[in-house]
């Protein structure tokens, strides 16, 4: 029964988080960014993940990662779309993953570390898919990013996980 | 924010203010030559010299290049996301237009003989 109770929590919330990384995504669009470098996105989706590697399982959030990339590419991308979503919410996935295991990081070092790798696994693919080396001029504008969208979502995330913390230590002294 | 935090940001930085003076610094001069690739291919190389519309049509789709006054511009294209549109317009060498749908890409190079050169030849000579 307690069993029973706690795995359908567990996937009710996965499928909450899913849905709200979802929006995020979706939501996006609305926001252009412009640093010379076209498709320079925010990354608001890596909220969920950011916050997510601080309170769940990194399979669980791992699995929600990737369930919002293929359902954001099946319903309004085509296969290229996925493959870079896909590159660089995996490679992202990774580092965030070990660097939040290393002593010293806060959330908002996790998060920039996950912007930049992001976009260094994006320019990778992307110059595949070209077959052209030129493409990594972009480079280090692309690691500009990472940084500054990094940052911005880390502190974010920061103020989401202390108001959750706190949210949590209160309904557990009820 | 943790030291830790600060310092990989600026790790990333600092590589970033490197790798662009390594990547800039050695060809900044103006280029003479557009050259086009699709899938890794050539696909054709045009004069930055005279103005010309070149237009590209490949199994991928269509794009039209603009060569005005030396410096080349995507004027339109046919891909999904139109980014390749707004890339500007691009003159110095090694500066490209991507359209990743397309697998294409416009890269300005120089053949030796700059365009400034050409412009330093005097059109006519008088004795």
């Amino acid at each position: 029964m307690r069993d029973s109770r706690t795995a359908s929590r567990k996937i009710a919330l996965c499928a909450m988080l899913m849905a709200l990384a979802m929006i995020f995504s979706y939501v996006e669009v609305l926001i252009p960014i412009n640093l010379g470098v076209p498709g320079i996105k925010l990354g608001i989706a890596n909220l969920v993940v950011v916050v997510g590697l601080f309170f769940f399982p990194a399979g669980e959030v791992l699995m929600i990662s990737v369930a919002r990339i293929l359902l954001m590419g099946y319903l309004f991308g085509n296969g290229m779309s996925i493959l870079y979503s896909l590159a660089g919410g995996l490679l992202s996935f990774l580092v965030m993953f070990l660097l939040k295991h290393i002593k010293g990081f806060s959330i908002t070092g996790v998060s920039i570390a996950g912007g930049v790798t992001h976009n260094v696994a994006q320019i990778c693919v992307a110059a595949l898919v070209v077959q052209n080396r030129k493409l990594f001029y972009y480079l280090p504008a692309l690691l500009v990013a990472g940084v500054i969208t990094g940052m911005l979502i880390g502190i974010l995330s920061d103020r989401i996980l202390s108001a959750v913390k706190r949210e949590g230590r209160k309904s557990s002294s009820r | 924010m943790k030291k830790k935090d600060l310092i990989l940001a600026g790790a990333v930085l600092l590589l970033a203010g490197i790798l662009a003076l390594a990547l800039r610094l050695p060809k900044t001069e103006n280029g003479n030559t557009m050259k086009v690739t699709v899938d890794g291919e050539v696909y054709g190389t045009y004069s930055l010299a005279e103005n010309q519309t070149v237009k590209i049509q490949t199994g991928h789709g269509t794009n039209v290049l603009v060569i005005e006054n030396g410096s080349v511009h995507m004027e339109e294209a046919d891909c999904p996301d139109g980014y390749c549109k707004r890339q500007g317009t691009i003159s110095r060498v090694n500066e490209t237009i991507v359209c990743l749908p397309h697998k294409l890409v416009a890269e300005v190079e120089s053949d030796g003989s700059t365009t400034d050169d050409a412009d330093d030849a005097p059109d006519v000579i008088v004795k």
